[in-house]
Order: C-alpha cells, then structure tokens, then sequence
C-alpha cells in the first residue's frame, strides 16, 4: 500500500530543520493577524524591529563568532516583538532597542557557550518591567474569535508534534489548567476566568514560540517537563499574589507566563550547564526552536 | 576585548530604556510659558451641589457591577428660559434620585427647578434610568425641548415656556426601550426640523434590572458587533418621529457611546461619527439626506474602546477634526485616544493626529475643544478615571484575565472576576492640553487648578457668566459635579455668536460659523450634543488673541443659505438670525 500524499508530507515535515517550520507558523500568525485585525498596529513597526533583529544579528555573529549566522532566529524574534510589543502611540524606540537586546541578550548573556534566555522572552520581560509606563502587551487581542484560536491551535500543535517538542507544549497546558482549577477553588474566581487567559494571543505566541525554545532549555526531555512544570508553578505564584493585590509583584501582573519563563528559564539552564558541563552540539535536542540561534 | 564593548553596549541600552521611559516633563513645569487662563471649581458657591448616583442593577450582575454601573453622568448646556443666561441640566442614574435644571439667575447664583419644572423624577423602576440628556426645539417653538437617553425608555419633554415641560414621549412615537448612553440632534435631511440619532449600549431587549441571562456583554473587546442598535428618528414636523434606521442605514451595533455630525467631507450634508466601544469608529457619510453610506476613511482596522467624540478646527485649519477617548494603563493596555484629523477632501480620510499625552491621558471618558485661554487655538478638556475603589487594590490584573481572551467567555458577567471593591483606573486626574506649536501638546492641568481626582464623565464648556470666557462643567460618576470658572489674562480678545435658524431649524444645529482674522481661521460648528454624554453652549465662542481685529466671519446656515458678516466688533455675543 503507498504512503498517502499527506503522510509523505508529514514525514517530510520531520526532516526540515525545525526553524523553518517555527518561521511559517509565526508568519501564518502575523498574516493572519494583520490580515483580519490589524495587529501590527503599523508596517513600519515590523520593519524596524525586523531590521534590528537581523542587522544585529548579523553584526555580532560576525563580529563574536566570525562567521554570519542563520537569519532565521532574528526573523522569529522580529515577529515576536512585533506581535506582542504594544507601546504608547507613535513611540517606535520601544521596538528598536527591543530587537537589540533581544539579539544582543544571546551574545552577552550566556554560560559555557549557550544563552540563557529565549531572545524575545529576555526583551519582552526586561521593557515590561523598566518601561511599564511606556509598554504594553495586551493592546491588541486579535479578535477574541474562536477561529483564530483554532487556527493557531491547530498548526502550533501539529508543528510542535512534527518537531517533537509537544511533550513541552502539552505540559505547560496540562500543568496551567490544573493549576487554574486550583487557584479558581483558592481564590474564589470563576473557574473559567482563570482558564480565560490562556485562549488568549499572549499564551498562543508564548506556547509555541518561547517555551519550546531549544537553546534556552534543558537537554534531557523529563528535565524540560520538569521546568516547564516549574514555569506554570512560579506563573500560578504570580497570578494568587495578583489576585491578592501583593504589591511588591505589580510589574509582573501584565504577563503572568512571560515574566515566570524568565525568571525559571535561565536559572534551570544555568543548572543545567553547569551539572551537565559543554554538551557537543548534536545532544542538543532539535525543536521547534522557536529563536534557536 | 570586543565581548566587553559589546556588553558596555548591551548595559547602555538596557539605561536608555530606563532613561526613555521617564515621564515627559509636562506643563507644570514653571520654567515653561504660563497658560495664560485659570480655573477655579466654584459648584458648591454658585448652588450647585450635584452629585450623581450610579445605578444599582440585578443582583445577577453584582460581581462587577461597579463596572456596568459606570456611566450616567451627564451634563447638558441650554438656555431653557431664552434669558441669555446658560442653564445646566444634570441626569442621575439611580432609581429615585432626581435629575437636576439649574436655572442661571444671571447674578452668579444658580437654583435647580428640575422639581417645579417636571423634569427631575425620571429615574423609576419600570421607566430606567437616566444616561444623558440633550436639549434641541424639536418643534421650532423657540424653546428649547428635553430628550432624556436612558438605560430604559426614552422621554421627550416639551418645553412650554414658563419653566414649565410636558413629557410627550408617547405622542411623539419614541417610547421605546434603549440601553442608551448617547444622542444628538441632527437635521440630516436639511428639511428645517431637528431629527433625533439615538445610540445603543447593551441591546435593546435587556433589562438590566430583570436580566434574563448574564450573556450581555461585548463578545469582543476589538470587534464587536452584539452592541444595541444605534436608532435614527425622522421628525415629521407634527410632533411626531418616524424610526428610519434601517432606510437610512444607520443602525450600527458597535456598542456606541457617543455620536457627533458634522459636515466632515464638505458637500453641505451633515454625516455622523460614532466612537464605539470594543470596536473602531465609524463615518457614515450623509448621501443628500437620503442615505447614509458608511465610509472606509481610516477608522476600520483601528479597534480600540471610542468613549467620546469631540469636534474642533484643531488646526484653525477652517476643518473639523474629531477627538475620540480611549483607554491608556502603564503595563497593560496602550490603546491611545485618536485625534482625527480631517483630510477627507484631499485623501479621503482620516489622519492620526494623537501621540504623547494627547494619546495617553488614561482611562479618558469625555472631552472637548475649546477656545479656554482666548488665544485663537483649541485646548483639550479630557476627564479620566474609571471606579474609584480602593486604592491599593487594582481590577487590572483581573481584567486582563479575561480582556484577552476568546470572546464566548467574558460575553457572561459570571465569567468575570469579581471587582469587589478595587479599583480600575481609579482616582485619574483629569487632562487640559494646550497646545504649543510645534512643541506639541502640554498637559497644564495641575497648574492651571485642575487638581481633583474624580471619575469624570462628561464634560461641557460654556460661558456660565457671560464673561466672554469659556468654563468647564464636569459631572463626575457616583460623585459631586465640578464647575471650573475659568479666568484669563487680560488682554485677550474674544466673539461670540449665538445663531437662530428660521429656514433652517431654530436651534441651527448644523450651521458652520468661520471666522476670518488676518492670516488665521477658525470653524466651529453648532451641535445638538458633542462629547460623551453632553451638550456643549450652543453659542460658539471664539478666542481672538491680542488682536480686536476681525476680517469676516462666514456663516453656512444648514438650509444652505450663506451669509458674510464683515468685520464685526470683537468682545462681544452678536446674535444673528437666519436671513
């Protein structure tokens, strides 16, 4: 029996460098987006914030490593910031000095050769919490519609199941919904109130872009489940101090997950570098590789 | 070594950002020129001690019910005696709590006869409650008569001379049901009577005081559409309107809380502008009065929460330009009001005009232009504030809970988490924005004495005094109503036109007044309410500067007729009857 046409594609997808998958499916998000909503808020945003992703990209990949570095981490993480960076009318320096520390965040912080902190979660957490007057995510919610959820759903999970990368997808989501329910019983809020957020376009670009992100994690598959496990944890923390209205965490209430990866992220990577000692790079796991660099 | 230049690098941009993020230094600054006017809340000496009251709603909604029960405070404009003295009607919005008419005694002493006068006890289980009110003479009586917008029926008061009003909704064919926070007067077929452009809120088959269902709210916070309909009544000229929405296209259901018309596009028709909440704006562009279109001019992918729609010659431009609030909070939410300017005769469209602290004032509600320090330009009167709770506890982070999710959930009331007593942009200082040439615009509300924190609503300018001065009148929700009278340094010059239609309607609403002086103009345009729930003096004042001198002025009554007035006397109200 012959393979049927969309299972050759299946099993082609498998043997793509996993960027290239991460890429179509942050630019089916941006079409999308921009295409029924509006979200970019403007081209020129996104062709700044593009342009300082890959001119930094190149400049200091040459520069550091002597050689110019694939492009595709810088195009992933200029989407990224485009998509989620909603700042005060008319201020652009919010995405021009986010894409340089973003990239530049790759080259300056690092351990034993590796990065610690997914670009765009590094630059996204750092504005949020030294610009809150300037910053914001939530701007544009892309429609609270249905379809587009289903949409981004639908490609996210199958991209991030070709990738081999779901088991970190499915454990924050499984670990989010039961930590939801538990918050919901300890708080007092509606069950589906603490379920919202995750329907939301925030946790889809989270999900799929920054938490799967091979280079800032751990190298052993039971090791990511447990961080990831973690990221919900300290984001449930963040998310009873906020209902609580704790004030010394108030910088962290607008991006609950975003904030928690990146403060668990780079700590466990850091661990992990320093149990594991320099890993050669093929025991690096290929995965969806959201900003792999 | 390149390491160490790159991290010397990394650690300066990580302080720029730090540096950029500082607030701009605004106009309290004294070093920076002074705004040339003061205001000074005078309510309390004058009479006028209002404070309005916000609804109380099915217990079904009680778990944010500080959020639905946020508007009703109105304030409204008129000279309800014909005494040359502005008058100043109120609504509140709890049942039992009565609306207010303070009479101008013309001595600098106000009194309500809202009591005598049978406009007060509007507010009843059965009937609704109070949303807004707008004055127009609807029969072209020379009086002015009371539409009262509600979250329940409308009502219509005739105004009978005497102080005296007969409700007369019934006869008039608009006893209707609408959860309702905005409506003007517009004659939009030019025909002489002022017809009536009602908004809708919540749809119009909820009652939410017997809510069958807690499915009542937006089902978007960028695009929705399950709003109540937006309802135009065509007034026949026999004490009676005739619902012609759907003919004239014109029922959106955007969620509309303010409307404003105007001639934007020049053709001598006056079109409508909706600010929308959790949704873009909307023109629909008046086609000869018969139809109205609405028109792709900018507006449609710009989704954001329009509370207010404000008009102005911004740029003495002789264009009007329209002002819409939104929604500005440090961390969450950037959406930024717009200032539209009007370029729709050369591009067909609105250009955004709105950064800085035009753009971000905070939770902004209503807003208007006006001519404050008598210099020739427009400043920017904009209230913010949402609930005032508590103020160490905030609703952000549970808003955002649900503000960015799939619209199926937060549609609910009980998906929502409870508000409790915290606060959602709480205690916001009002914004007065002047305008500083090339400099942009200069928030001088502190300085010049706007220093209260209330939750304001809508706001009104008018010259209470006949001082040839504009104050500002604000109604505050849950809270007292603020009158700042305004004084400006001498030696400003100023006009004032009060117009009365005869072929057109009484009140002309709708007529474009341009004034001519040296190398500078000005339009204003008489309306039939502007802002968020509120109606603007309907005499247009017009700040003049150091000089007396004025060219002409132009008058575009809306029955077409054009009339030049050439170099009338500076510094005083002209009244000018339709020729």
């Amino acid at each position: 029996m012959t393979e049927g046409p969309l299972k050759r594609l299946w099993s082609r997808l498998g043997t793509l460098d996993p960027r290239y998958l991460i890429s179509f499916l942050i630019t089916l998000i941006l079409v999308l987006g921009e295409a029924f909503y509006g979200i970019l808020g403007g081209y020129e945003r996104l062709a700044i914030t593009l342009g300082v992703c890959v001119a930094t990209e190149v400049a200091l990949s040459w520069l550091i490593r002597g050689h110019i570095a694939s492009l595709q981490s810088a195009y992933v993480t200029g989407l990224s910031l485009s998509l989620l960076l909603k700042p005060q009318a008319g201020l652009i320096w919010p995405f021009t000095l986010g894409a340089f520390l973003a990239i530049a965040s790759k080259y300056v912080l690092m351990l034993r050769g590796r990065h610690l902190w997914n670009p765009s979660n590094f630059a996204i957490s750092l504005l949020l919490v030294l610009a809150p007057s300037r910053i914001a995510l939530l701007s544009h919610q892309w429609g609270n519609h249905l379809a587009t959820n289903v949409v981004i759903w639908t490609f996210g999970l199958l991209i991030a199941s070709r990738v081999r990368v779901l088991h970190v997808t499915l454990t924050y989501v499984a670990c989010y919904l039961v930590l939801a329910a538990l918050r919901s019983a300890l708080v007092g809020t509606p069950l589906l109130a603490e379920l919202a957020p995750i329907t939301g376009p925030m946790y889809q670009l989270f999900i799929f872009f920054m938490i799967t992100d091979p280079r800032t994690t751990v190298h052993t598959k039971r090791g990511r489940i447990i961080v990831v496990a973690i990221v919900a944890l300290v984001e449930a923390i963040i998310r009873v101090a906020g209902d609580n209205n704790v004030a010394a965490l108030t910088p962290l209430y607008p991006a609950p997950p975003i904030l928690a990866l990146a403060i668990v992220g780079p700590i466990a990577m850091a661990i992990d570098l320093l149990r594991s000692g320099d890993l050669p790079k093929s025991s690096v796991t290929p995965g969806v590789g959201a900003e792999a660099s | 070594m390149r390491r160490l230049v790159l991290a010397a690098v990394f650690i300066a941009a990580i302080l720029l950002v730090v540096i950029l993020s500082r607030p701009a230094e605004q106009g309290n600054n004294p070093a920076s020129s002074a705004p040339g006017f003061a205001l000074q809340n005078v309510a309390h000496e004058i009479g006028i001690d209002f404070v309005h009251q916000r609804p109380t709603l099915d217990p079904r909604l009680d778990n944010i019910a500080p959020l639905i029960a946020a508007m009703g405070a109105g304030v409204a404009v008129v000279d309800v005696n014909n005494d040359g003295w502005p008058d100043l009607y109120f609504t509140n919005s709890r049942f039992g709590a009565p609306n207010a008419l303070y009479l101008n005694h013309g001595d600098g002493t106000f009194v309500n006869v809202a009591q005598q006068a049978g406009v007060a006890d509007v507010n009843r289980p059965g009937e609704g409650v109070s949303m807004g009110a707008v004055w127009g003479d609807f029969d072209n009586d020379g009086l002015e008569d009371l539409l009262i917008y509600k979250w329940g029926y409308l009502q219509l008061f005739k105004n009978l001379g005497n102080l005296h009003f007969a409700d007369v909704t019934e006869a008039a064919g608009l006893r209707q049901w609408m959860n309702s926070n905005g409506a003007i007067w517009i004659d939009y077929d030019r025909d002489g009577l002022v017809d009536l452009y009602v908004t809708g809120y919540f749809r119009s088959d909820i009652d939410l005081w017997h809510v069958k269902t807690t499915q009542i709210m937006e089902n978007s916070f960028e695009f929705a559409e399950n709003g109540g309909k937006n309802r135009l009544f065509h007034n026949l000229g026999n004490g009676r309107f005739e619902d012609v929405t759907d003919q004239m296209g014109v029922g959106s259901t955007r969620w509309t809380l303010a409307a404003a018309a105007a001639d934007f596009n020049g053709d001598g028709w006056p079109d409508l502008f909706l600010a929308n909440d959790y949704g873009p704006e909307e023109l629909y562009v008046n086609q000869d009065g018969k139809h109205f279109v609405l028109q792709r001019a900018g507006l449609e992918s710009d989704s954001k929460s329009g509370m207010s729609a404000s008009l102005g010659d911004v740029l003495n431009r002789g264009r009007l330009d329209v002002f819409v609030t939104n929604i500005s909070e440090r961390g969450y939410l950037f959406q930024g009001n717009n200032l539209r300017l009007n370029f729709l005769s050369e591009l067909g469209r609105f250009e955004q005009g709105a950064s800085g602290v035009l753009a971000d004032a905070g939770w902004a509600w209503g807003a208007q232009l006006g001519d404050l320090d008598n210099d020739g330009r427009n400043e920017l009167f904009i209230t913010n504030g949402y609930v005032s709770g508590d103020r160490n506890r905030s609703y952000w982070y549970g808003f955002s809970k649900v503000a960015g999710a799939n619209g199926n959930l937060f549609e609910d009331t009980k998906n929502w988490p409870a508000i409790g007593t915290a606060s959602l942009s709480g205690y916001e200082r009002s914004a007065l924005l002047v305008r500083r040439g090339d400099s942009g615009w200069v928030d001088v509300a502190a300085r010049v004495g706007v220093t209260d924190e209330y939750d304001g609503r809508a706001v009104a300018l008018v010259d209470l005094f006949n001082r040839g001065v504009l104050d500002v009148v604000v109604a505050n929700q849950n809270q007292p109503a603020l009158v700042y009278k305004n004084t400006v340094v001498p030696g400003r010059h100023w006009i004032t036109y009060h117009l009365v239609g005869s072929r057109s309607n009484r009140s002309a609403i709708g007529a474009e007044v341009t004034l001519y002086a040296g190398d500078t103009r000005q339009l204003q345009v008489v309306t039939g309410g502007v802002g968020f729930a509120s109606e603007n003096d309907r005499r247009l004042h017009y700040g003049l500067g150091a000089t007396a001198l004025i060219d002409s002025v132009v008058i575009r009554w809306p029955s077409g007729t054009r009339q030049v007035v050439e170099q009338p006397a500076a510094d005083q109200l002209h009244t000018v009857r339709e020729p």
